[in-house]
């Protein structure tokens, strides 16, 4: 009787699952559709006759846009870990005078709408030169992380045991030094989820692209399906190729890293 | 303010090595005199290790939204990106924008947009967080699998949705054609395109919602429904009286996360609609954005007054966010 309950509570759960990612599975299907079957009425409901014609231009045509993205998602890690985990640690354990003022402004930080910080950086980005530039890219999209990488740290770096930085303290390092060999070690955890959430959020930006890298010689992915859509609607098999092709970091994500992902959605809202 | 400039001069490496030596020669003088010394010793290594975010802050932060405001008060032209210079003009641009003919429907989608995105994705987030909570073979993976829509880059869901909504090609109106329902213009009717784009957004917000009420349903005590289940209440009972009242500081807390969020919305909407046919899916972010990068000529400070419009709705609810997370945090 139990076990018959849970299984057609499973079955419901599968059916439930398979109705939310049904868009996902339509991306793949199209991708794989002849371009003369796009516009079918009624569409294949499975790539019966599978056509990589669409990944194939992928290769040839987006490449660079892919390794532009991998690009800004590396510098963008890079930058967030280097001025958040040391921030953090500060406000997990060296109990500054003005910490909470800190940490307030941080979470509101996080609020502010794209399209603001979108504007003001294209003066600043002007007047620096920086418009259309992969540098310019990484630091406005670590505007998109750093906030959310301190709250993270600081929420894992408060349950590190006093007594570990004490002993380092006693064995004569210094804070900087507690920090390096101590404290970094130990969170490798958040230093993951913080790496995993940066990368994928740099990866997807399309707001900071399309307005700070309008006609940059490098342009991310989100440019590269953006001007898919733009140019040419009927190659819609090459627009969901690319997309399949662009959300891969986000699959490699959930299979290698699922837990980090849950704590990540969590403490960044619950716990800060 | 002072700390921060002393902090500012010497590096994070050098302030800490001579906290170090400080705290050595300090052990050799009396008690309270080692205190004191090293709470000020204290703060200022603190602080070295903070000064480079609140550089930060300051430059990434404070000085494009000082820029964004100053901007909402000139006339900036295309010469102004050459010599720099722009008019100052007041409150003009703010008059513009608030008479102008799209503000209304503008601030009516919004609402619209925002409320029943955030209503929908809870609703169904909780019923979805009640159901995967009885932990079921397989729930735990059917549960990471949901979160995927909320990982894939929002440029991806929306051109997907995009596809699946095309009036002609598209598979949802093949599927409610089998049922006999006739061809419906999603995207490109002025009273079906906010529908559409809701559609995509609720979607996308769900997962969001799913896991943090799920963590919230962990947080209750086992104890609570023990005692439930003795007193005979029904699942519907358990859920009424014990559930949802249990979860209501969570739930406050997903729903203004969830208001912030879907004010900030833009991919979706811009790839979908463009905010058409029209305005009829045209939101603060929207026009903004329209008015500053969406033609040849840009707009850039009526741009920016819409955007500091929008602004000022998201800190009033951020405000109420933070408040709601302070009072949770000393219950």
């Amino acid at each position: 009787m139990r076990n018959n309950r849970s299984l057609v509570t499973t079955v419901v759960g599968v059916i439930l699952t398979a109705i939310m990612l049904f868009p996902l599975y339509w991306m793949i299907n199209v991708s794989l559709t002849q371009p003369t079957e796009l516009r079918k009425d009624p569409p294949n409901l499975f790539p019966v006759n599978p056509n990589f014609e669409g990944y194939t231009r992928v290769l040839g045509e987006q490449l660079p846009y892919l390794g532009t993205s991998l690009l800004i998602g590396l510098g963008t890690v890079a930058v967030t870990l280097v001025l958040s985990a040391p921030a953090a640690y500060a406000l997990a354990k060296l109990r500054p005078r003005g910490g909470t003022t800190l940490s307030f402004v941080l979470l509101t930080a996080q609020m502010i709408p794209g399209i603001i910080m979108a504007m003001g950086f294209y003066l600043i980005f002007n007047s620096w030169g920086i418009l259309d530039s992969v540098g310019g890219l990484i630091l406005a999209d670590s505007t998109l992380a750093v906030p959310f990488g301190v709250l993270i740290f600081t929420a894992f770096m408060s349950g590190i045991p006093d007594d570990l930085i004490a002993a380092a303290k006693i064995d004569g390092a210094g804070a900087w030094r507690t920090f390096r060999s101590i404290v970094l070690p130990v969170s490798r955890n958040s230093v993951v989820t913080v790496s995993l959430f940066t990368f994928l959020w740099a990866w997807s930006d399309f707001i900071f692209a399309s307005t700070l890298d309008r006609g940059g010689d490098l342009q991310p992915i989100t440019m590269g399906i953006y001007r898919y859509i733009g140019n040419n609607t009927q190659d819609w098999n090459a627009i969901m190729a690319t997309a399949v092709v662009a959300s891969i970091p986000a699959a490699v994500l959930l299979v290698v890293a699922q837990r980090y992902v849950a704590a990540g959605v969590t403490a960044g809202a619950i716990k800060d | 303010m002072s700390v921060i400039k002393t902090v500012d001069r010497s590096t994070a490496r050098g302030s800490a090595r001579e906290a170090a030596s400080a705290s050595m020669d300090a052990a050799s003088r009396p008690l309270r005199d080692k205190r004191r010394g090293q709470g000020a010793k204290a703060q200022l290594v603190a602080w070295a290790f903070l000064a480079p975010v609140v550089v930060y802050l300051v430059l990434f932060y404070a000085y494009p939204l000082y820029r964004n405001l100053d901007l909402s008060f000139r006339d900036y032209t295309l010469r102004s990106f050459i010599d720099g210079t722009a008019d100052f003009v007041g409150f003009d641009n703010y008059v513009e924008v608030l008479t102008s003919s799209t503000f209304g429907p503008a601030i009516l989608n919004t609402a619209v947009f925002t409320l029943v995105s955030i209503a929908v994705q809870f609703v169904i987030g909780l019923a979805l967080a009640v159901f995967f909570f009885r932990k079921f073979p397989l729930s735990s993976t059917l549960r990471a699998l949901f979160l995927v829509p909320w990982l894939l880059p929002l440029l991806v869901s929306a051109s997907v949705w995009a596809w699946m909504l095309n009036s002609d090609s598209g598979v949802i109106n093949s599927l409610l054609g089998a049922v006999g329902v006739p061809q419906i213009n999603w995207l490109t009717s002025p009273q079906w395109a906010m529908v559409s784009v809701l559609i995509a957004n609720i979607w996308i917000g769900i997962p969001f919602n799913l896991v943090l009420l799920y963590s919230g349903l962990q947080n209750i005590p086992d104890e609570v429904y023990e005692a439930a289940a003795l007193d005979g209440a029904n699942a519907w009972q358990v859920f009424r009286r014990i559930t949802f009242p249990l979860l209501r500081p969570v739930s406050a807390i997903t729903l203004l996360l969830g208001l912030v969020y879907t004010l900030k919305v833009f991919d979706i909407i811009w790839i979908m609609t463009r905010g058409g046919p029209g305005n009829s899916s045209t939101t603060l972010a929207i026009w903004s954005y329209r008015l500053g990068f969406g033609s040849g000529s840009p707009e850039l400070s009526p741009a920016a007054a819409v955007a500091n419009l929008l602004i000022l709705l998201a800190f009033a609810f951020g405000i109420v966010y933070i408040r709601l997370q302070s009072r949770m945090a000393r219950a």
